[in-house]
């Protein structure tokens, strides 16, 4: 049993995929297979993390061959925990899928491709393996490389081909470090690099190793400089897309960001300083770059940089209570962000635009809806108790015993920027009076649309609504899970030992 | 380019490619090569086809649309891949039949996987070619 355990959610996930080829023409069947399968995915996923929770890191061999030749799937309370939370917005953004992307797109294996991505997303959570993490890094881009251009409209196309080179440049610099890497050590499985890395003579080489990969994961994550990609992509491709790449891919580069400046390169003052210096500036460009823009979209891209920076700033400042804020952030900011973005989508079905300038009266037509709205938009914000409020305690309490002042003012002026620009897309959006727009052909208004389809669109926001709320008002549970995470990577001899130790179980 | 002696050859050519194929997909289970490669090279028979004697033809030979071949290659390596789990294995691990059978020899799950790879690859390459020429 212990072999399929924590790796249920991303076999679900394969084979749904599988069935959905099968069904490729009838989009009746493809609809309903899709939620099917990310509620049983969801519900392993919650299985994996109960378990994990109580009886601690769990491993996996694939192949029965032991590490460090074989490759490890490794459950840690951090993996399980972005498993569960992949699971969660799979889930939701699958529902809103099955109404809002259009049905030229869903014809070419819309959902297939989907839950492609969430697979690769999985696995790279789980994987243990440096070599493995590229191989899943590129399961998910080149999904995501299909769901980005799906429909190819031309500003769509446009979007894919920056996001396109760019993520495909830093999936070369990442085997370029993996490869440099390898010949160092002679090793690609995590927990023996965090040994080996050690015993090196060439630490210059070492640390130009990380730089390259803090230059690889960094294009991934959309941190300054390399942030360019994201606005200019993120805004093309249908909201639901969107949605799950707000939420999780910029994540991925964060998570991998994580793991290997917490369990193969440590403390490297170097590293640490470069990193709270990208935070800061990621900080300040990305709230500053969403206070200009005009398109709703492009606001919560700017947004997604923004706070990318807090969660890199914890990682630089590398105490265990700035870890923990920044678990806790990633926690609620994969909830929100891929919440924010289906506000965007249902927000675009009920106004027919996203530009900000055009958009009003939103709360006089739909008063409920924009309550409703108001809890992911003011969670972002971090208003307490809601749930982005909690994690900056904890960084700036992390900037102050490390009397890093720069980013305890980064973190402030990051939190009042997002509340200005979310002040402004409230008031323009919901207050203002509305301008005329002009409607596309085919369009359909939300009240054309059947009460079900209805409840399709309102039901995954509201969902993620509730978990922003749990994540705000259970801060008690989550500060507590993401300190024992936090306590988990800066004690790595404990990961080392997981994924040895069945190896001297093993006869 | 319907030229006599390409059509003639590649008459000849197809099953051959294909049975040099299905050696490359069987061979790759002890020795090097494999599903991948066998799957190309099955893939480039029917390419040879389509140029000789055009597209139509080779997709009534065909029968079913190439893309087809995609899941049932995905499902065949999906199915080879978990069924260690059910004998308390890992995922993956290399299940093998204790006695070798007379003539083909010793079979392991490894052989499913690498046909499941080898299918997909055949269906993914000629759904590919198959649009671009159609396109063009």
């Amino acid at each position: 049993m212990s072999n399929l355990a924590i790796l249920s959610p991303l076999l679900i996930h394969l084979l749904f995929s599988i069935l959905l080829m099968f069904a490729w023409r009838s989009l009746k069947w493809q609809k309903s297979l899709t939620i099917i399968g990310n509620s049983i995915a969801l519900a392993a996923s919650i299985w994996v993390f109960i378990l994990v929770y109580e009886h601690g890191t769990q491993t996996v061999q694939s192949g029965n061959w032991q590490a460090p030749f074989g490759i490890t799937f490794v459950g840690d309370m951090l993996a399980v925990t972005l498993v569960l939370l992949t699971c969660i917005s799979g889930f939701a953004v699958a529902i809103f899928s099955v109404v809002s992307v259009i049905k030229a797109r869903l014809k070419f294996g819309y959902f297939s491709v989907f839950h492609f991505l969430l697979m690769g997303l999985i696995g790279a959570f789980l994987t243990g393996d440096i070599f493995n993490l590229y191989v899943w890094f590129e399961i998910i881009i080149i999904s995501s490389f299909v769901l980005i251009s799906l429909g190819g409209e031309k500003n769509q196309l446009e979007g894919a081909v920056k996001y396109f080179t760019l993520n495909f440049l830093a999936s070369m610099i990442f085997l370029t470090a993996l490869g440099v890497l390898y010949g160092l050590t002679g090793t690609l499985n995590m927990a023996d690099l965090s040994q080996k890395i050690v015993l090196l003579e060439n630490q210059a080489l070492v640390e130009i190793c990380a730089v390259l990969f803090l230059v690889g994961f960094g294009i991934k994550s959309a941190v300054f400089p390399l942030y360019f990609w994201l606005p200019a992509s993120y805004h093309t491709p249908p909201s639901a897309v969107s949605a799950i790449f707000a939420g999780l891919l910029t994540k991925v580069g964060v998570y991998a960001l994580i793991r290997v400046f917490t369990l193969i390169f440590v403390g490297d003052l170097f590293l640490e300083t470069l990193l709270l210096s990208i935070a800061i500036l990621s900080i300040f460009s990305g709230g500053i770059g969403a206070l200009i823009q005009n398109n709703i979209r492009k606001v919560f891209s700017y947004l997604i940089i923004c706070h990318i920076g807090f969660m890199i700033g914890g990682l630089g400042l590398f105490t265990t209570v700035a870890i923990a804020g920044t678990i806790f952030y990633l926690i609620h900011d994969i909830i929100v962000k891929t919440n924010l973005f289906l506000i965007s989508g249902l927000i675009y079905r009920l106004r027919s635009t996203s530009s900000l300038q055009k958009l009003g009266g939103l709360y006089d037509q739909y008063p409920k809806i924009s309550l409703l709205l108001a809890i992911p938009l003011f969670s972002l914000v971090g208003i307490p108790p809601l749930s982005g409020f909690w994690p900056k305690i904890s960084l700036i309490l992390a900037g102050f015993e490390q009397q890093n002042y720069w980013f305890v003012g980064a973190v402030i002026f990051g939190s009042l920027i997002t509340l200005v620009v979310i002040a402004k897309v409230w008031s323009e959006a919901f207050w203002k009076e509305p301008k005329p727009v002009k409607k596309w052909k085919k369009f359909v208004d939300f009240s054309q649309l059947k009460q079900i389809q209805k409840a399709q669109l309102i039901f995954p926001i509201a969902f993620l609504s509730v978990v922003s709320l749990y994540i705000g008002f259970g801060a008690e549970h989550i500060q507590q899970l993401s300190e024992r995470i936090a306590n988990e990577l800066m004690d790595n001899q404990q990961y080392i030992d997981a994924v040895f130790k069945t190896r001297t179980d093993a006869r | 380019m319907k030229t006599i002696i390409l059509r003639t050859a590649s008459d000849f050519l197809l099953p051959v490619l294909l049975l040099f194929s299905l050696f490359i997909l069987l061979r790759g289970h002890y020795l090097p090569g494999g599903g991948f490669i066998g799957g190309l090279v099955a893939a480039i028979a029917f390419v040879l086809d389509a140029f000789a004697n055009g597209l139509k033809n080779t997709k009534t030979l065909l029968k079913i649309h190439p893309g087809f071949l995609m899941p049932v290659g995905l499902s065949l390596a999906f199915v080879s891949a978990v069924t260690p789990l059910f004998f308390d294995l890992p995922l993956m691990t290399g299940l093998w039949a204790s006695e070798p059978i007379p003539v083909i020899g010793n079979l392991g799950s490894a052989l499913f996987f690498d046909t499941g790879v080898y299918l997909v690859v055949i269906g993914a390459s000629l759904t590919i070619i198959f649009t671009i020429s159609e396109a063009a």
